[in-house]
C-alpha cells in the first residue's frame, strides 16, 4: 500500500472514549481512474480524490467537514455511506467494519446513516407526494406496517421538521426551497438514523431561510440524539453548528480541532486563510481584520503539488514543504494538523 | 454634495409571466457618486439584479419591460437613449460583470480577441494595438504571463481567472460605473477575496464608481461604502454601509443581520431566523411587501405601502414602525 499520511492522530486518542464513538474512519482513500478509449480503455492516470483521511465521531456529535471544491469532503461522506467504494482505509460504524460489506450486508446499515442532500430541487422526485417521499424510505426497508401505522409515522416526521400536517398531498414543486430541504430532511429522519451526512445542506437557501434550516438540524439533533457530519465551504455555518471541525485540502485533512480553539487559534495557514477570506457583517470589525493572505486557486486533485499540497499557495512555505509530506500530526487537547510549522520531527 | 454619477428615480420594471404580470422592481430609486462603491443586497426575487439590468438596458423585452423612471448618467437619461446611443454606453463608460464569467465568454474566441474587442469597438483602436492594450490589461488583473495567454480559450483559464478577463474586459474602456452582479458567488471562498480586493482596488486606482449587486452581508461590510437593501422589487432601508451594521432601523434589515451566523460573536446558540417565505412577487401583499413575515407589523402595513424617509441625513427606511 502506498504511503498515506494522517494515520496518526485523532483516532488514537479517541480511544478511550470507544464506548460512545459512532464513527471511526482510518486513512479512507477515494481514488478515481482517468481512462482514455472507448472501446479498449486505458487508464492515463487517477484523481485522488480523497487520499488517506482518519477521524471519528461520537454519538450525538457534529463534525464539520469543510475546504474549497475539490477537496473531497463530499467525496468522503459518499464513501461513508459506500455509495462510492473507498480505494483504501476503513470504515467502522457503530463497531462493525463496513468497509467491504456487499449491497445485502449494507441495508440494514442504511438505516442508521442518512444523507441530506445539497440541492432541495433535484433530490425530491416531482411526481411523488410529499407524503410518499417522507415514507418511501419505510416501504423500502419493508418497515411501512399496517396503513395506519405508516400514515402515522409520516404525519409524526412531517410535525418534527415543522411542515403542516395538510402539506402530505402535495407534491415539491408547491414548495419553496426551504419547506424542500425540510422535506428532505424528515425522509432522512424516517429510519430514526444515529448518523445523517448533510452536505452542504443550506448553501442553495436564501440566507433568511439558512437559519431557520440549521435551527432545525440542532433542535432535531438534541431530540434524536443524532450525530452529524456536516459538509459545508461556508466556515460561519459550520462554526455555528460543529463541535469539532476538518479542514480539508486537495482530499487532505490538514487540521481538524474543536469548534472554538479552531476559530480563535487556527494552526495551518491554509485554515488562517480561509477563516480570513471570509467577510465579516460588520464594517468596522472588517476594518480590523487581517486580510486574505493566500494567492492562486486550489490546483488539480490530478496533479497534486508534491511535498504539503498548500506549499504554492502558502505565505509561510519552507523549502522542506516543498519535498516531504508533513503527516496530520497530534498535539494534543483534541488537536491534529499537518504542517512543518507544528511538527518538531520530519 | 458632489453630484451623483448616475440617479436612478422611480424605476419600475415589469415581467409578463404565466401567472401574470409580475413588478420585480417596483418605484427605485437611488444614486451612485463618482468613486463610490454602493451595494444592493437582497435575497433572490428581491430584483436586485433586475434594478442592474434595467440600468443596462438589457431587460429582455418582451417579457418584460422598464414601465417607468429615468436613469441620469452624464447629463443623459439612459432610457430614453435609442439602441445606437445605449450600445455607446455599454461596456464603454459603464461597464457590467456578471456571475458566471464562463457563460459570459465566448467559448470559441480567444482571450485576448474578447478584451481587445471592446477597445476596438468604442475606441476604434486597430485591431494590433488593441491586442497590445489586451496584454496590459491582463497583467494588470494580475494574469501571470498574460503574453502568452492572450491566444488562450476561455475552458484553459480556471474560475477564478475567467472572472479576472472579465474585470479585464470591463476595464478596458475605463468605465465611469462597473456594474458587478454577484461577481464571486460561483467562486470559492479565497478566490472570492482576491477577486473582490483586486476589484475593489482597480476601481479606486481608477476613480470609478461600483455598483456591487450580492447577497452576502459579509462582503457587503468589506467593501461597500454605501448600501441599498432590497426586498420584494422595493428599496427598505439605505444608509452608509457603517451606519446600516450599528444602527439598522428596517425589520428586513434587523432580520438578516441576527439570521446571519458570523465567525465572531457567540457560536452554537440558535440563530434568529426570519420567519416565513420569501416573497412571491406574482402575490405581492397591497401594503409592506415585508409586512407578512415582520414582527412588528401593525394595521398600517396591511394596505400602506410605506415611503422611504429620513432617519438621519443620508439613512433612509420605509417603514412605518422601526
Amino acid at each position: 500500500m502506498p504511503e498515506i499520511n494522517g494515520a496518526a492522530g485523532p483516532i488514537r486518542m479517541d480511544a478511550a472514549a470507544k464506548s460512545d464513538e459512532l464513527l471511526r474512519v482510518e486513512d479512507l482513500a477515494v481514488h478515481f481512474p482517468l481512462t482514455k478509449g472507448i472501446l479498449i480503455q486505458r487508464r492515463v492516470a487517477t484523481i485522488k480524490a480523497v487520499d488517506g483521511v482518519s477521524f471519528a465521531l461520537k454519538r450525538g456529535d457534529t463534525l464539520g467537514l469543510v475546504g474549497e471544491s475539490g477537496c473531497g469532503k463530499s467525496t468522503t461522506g459518499l464513501a461513508i455511506l459506500r455509495m462510492l467504494e473507498p480505494t483504501a482505509g476503513r470504515i467502522v460504524f457503530e463497531g462493525e467494519d463496513i468497509t467491504t460489506h456487499g449491497k445485502e450486508r449494507m441495508r440494514p446499515i442504511r438505516r442508521r446513516m442518512q444523507m441530506v442532500y445539497q440541492d432541495p430541487y433535484g433530490s425530491l422526485n416531482p411526481r411523488m407526494k410529499v407524503r410518499d417521499i417522507i415514507g418511501e424510505p419505510l416501504e423500502v426497508h419493508g418497515l411501512a406496517g399496517d396503513p395506519v401505522a405508516y400514515r402515522q409515522r409520516v404525519d409524526e416526521l412531517i410535525a418534527l421538521v415543522g411542515l403542516l400536517p395538510d402539506m402530505a398531498a402535495r407534491y415539491p414543486h408547491e414548495f419553496s426551497g426551504g419547506q424542500r430541504q425540510r422535506i428532505g430532511i424528515a425522509r432522512a429522519l424516517a429510519l430514526n438514523p444515529s448518523l445523517v451526512i448533510c452536505d452542504e445542506p443550506v448553501s442553495a437557501l436564501d440566507v433568511s431561510i439558512q437559519a431557520q434550516v440549521v435551527n432545525l438540524f440542532m433542535e432535531l439533533q438534541e431530540r434524536l440524539q443524532l450525530a452529524y457530519i456536516f459538509i459545508a465551504h461556508n466556515l460561519a455555518v459550520v462554526r455555528h453548528i460543529s463541535d469539532r471541525i476538518a479542514v480539508m485540502y486537495l482530499g487532505r485533512i490538514v487540521e481538524v480541532a474543536r469548534r472554538d480553539e479552531l476559530y480563535q487559534r487556527p494552526l495551518h495557514p491554509y485554515t488562517q486563510a480561509l477563516l480570513a477570506a471570509i467577510p465579516v457583517a460588520d464594517p468596522e470589525v472588517e476594518a480590523r481584520r487581517p486580510r486574505a493572505i493566500v494567492t492562486g486557486e486550489v490546483p488539480s486533485a490530478l496533479r497534486p503539488p508534491s511535498g504539503c499540497r498548500f506549499h504554492p499557495r502558502c505565505p509561510r512555505a519552507m523549502d522542506k514543504c516543498k519535498t516531504i509530506d508533513p503527516p496530520l500530526t497530534d498535539l494534543g487537547g483534541g488537536r491534529a494538523a499537518a504542517c512543518h510549522l507544528h511538527t518538531s520531527t520530519a | 454634495m458632489p453630484t451623483p454619477l448616475l440617479q436612478v428615480r422611480n424605476l419600475t420594471t415589469r415581467f409578463n409571466t404565466e401567472r401574470g404580470q409580475v413588478t420585480a422592481v417596483d418605484q427605485v430609486s437611488f444614486h451612485i457618486d463618482p468613486g463610490e462603491t454602493l451595494a444592493i443586497v437582497g435575497e433572490s426575487g428581491s430584483g436586485k439584479s433586475v434594478t442592474a439590468l434595467s440600468v443596462m438596458r438589457l431587460i429582455p423585452t418582451p417579457p418584460g419591460r422598464i414601465e417607468t423612471g429615468e436613469a441620469m448618467f452624464e447629463g443623459e437619461d439612459l432610457f430614453k437613449l435609442d439602441d445606437a446611443g445605449i450600445r455607446a454606453v455599454r461596456g464603454n463608460k459603464i461597464a457590467m460583470i456578471f456571475q458566471e464569467p464562463m457563460s459570459s465568454l465566448n467559448p470559441a474566441l480567444t482571450v485576448g480577441l474578447q478584451v481587445a474587442e471592446p477597445v476596438n469597438l468604442h475606441r476604434g483602436l486597430p485591431w494590433g494595438k488593441a491586442m497590445e492594450l489586451a496584454k496590459e490589461l491582463l497583467g494588470r488583473v494580475r494574469i501571470p504571463d498574460a503574453a502568452s495567454r492572450l491566444a488562450s480559450y476561455p475552458h484553459q483559464y480556471s474560475g477564478g481567472m475567467r472572472q479576472r478577463v472579465m474585470i479585464a474586459m470591463a476595464l478596458a474602456c475605463q468605465p465611469r460605473l462597473i456594474i458587478a452582479d454577484e461577481p464571486t458567488t460561483a467562486l470559492d471562498v479565497t478566490v472570492q477575496a482576491q477577486i473582490l480586493d483586486l476589484l475593489k482596488e482597480l476601481t479606486r486606482e481608477t476613480g470609478s464608481s461600483l455598483l456591487l449587486i450580492t447577497h452576502d452581508l459579509g462582503v457587503v461590510a468589506r467593501y461597500a461604502d454605501r448600501v441599498a437593501v432590497m426586498y420584494g422589487g422595493r428599496i427598505v432601508e439605505t444608509a452608509p454601509a457603517r451606519e446600516l451594521y450599528k444602527n439598522p432601523r428596517h425589520p428586513y434589515t434587523l432580520g438578516l443581520m441576527a439570521s446571519v451566523p458570523r465567525l465572531d460573536g457567540a457560536a452554537g446558540r440558535p440563530l434568529v431566523p426570519i420567519d416565513g417565505q420569501p416573497p412571491d412577487l406574482a402575490q405581492l401583499p397591497p401594503g409592506c411587501a415585508f409586512s407578512p413575515r415582520c414582527r412588528s407589523v401593525s394595521d398600517v402595513c396591511q394596505t400602506n405601502r410605506p415611503p422611504l424617509v429620513a432617519v438621519s441625513d443620508m439613512h433612509f427606511k420605509a417603514c412605518f414602525n422601526a
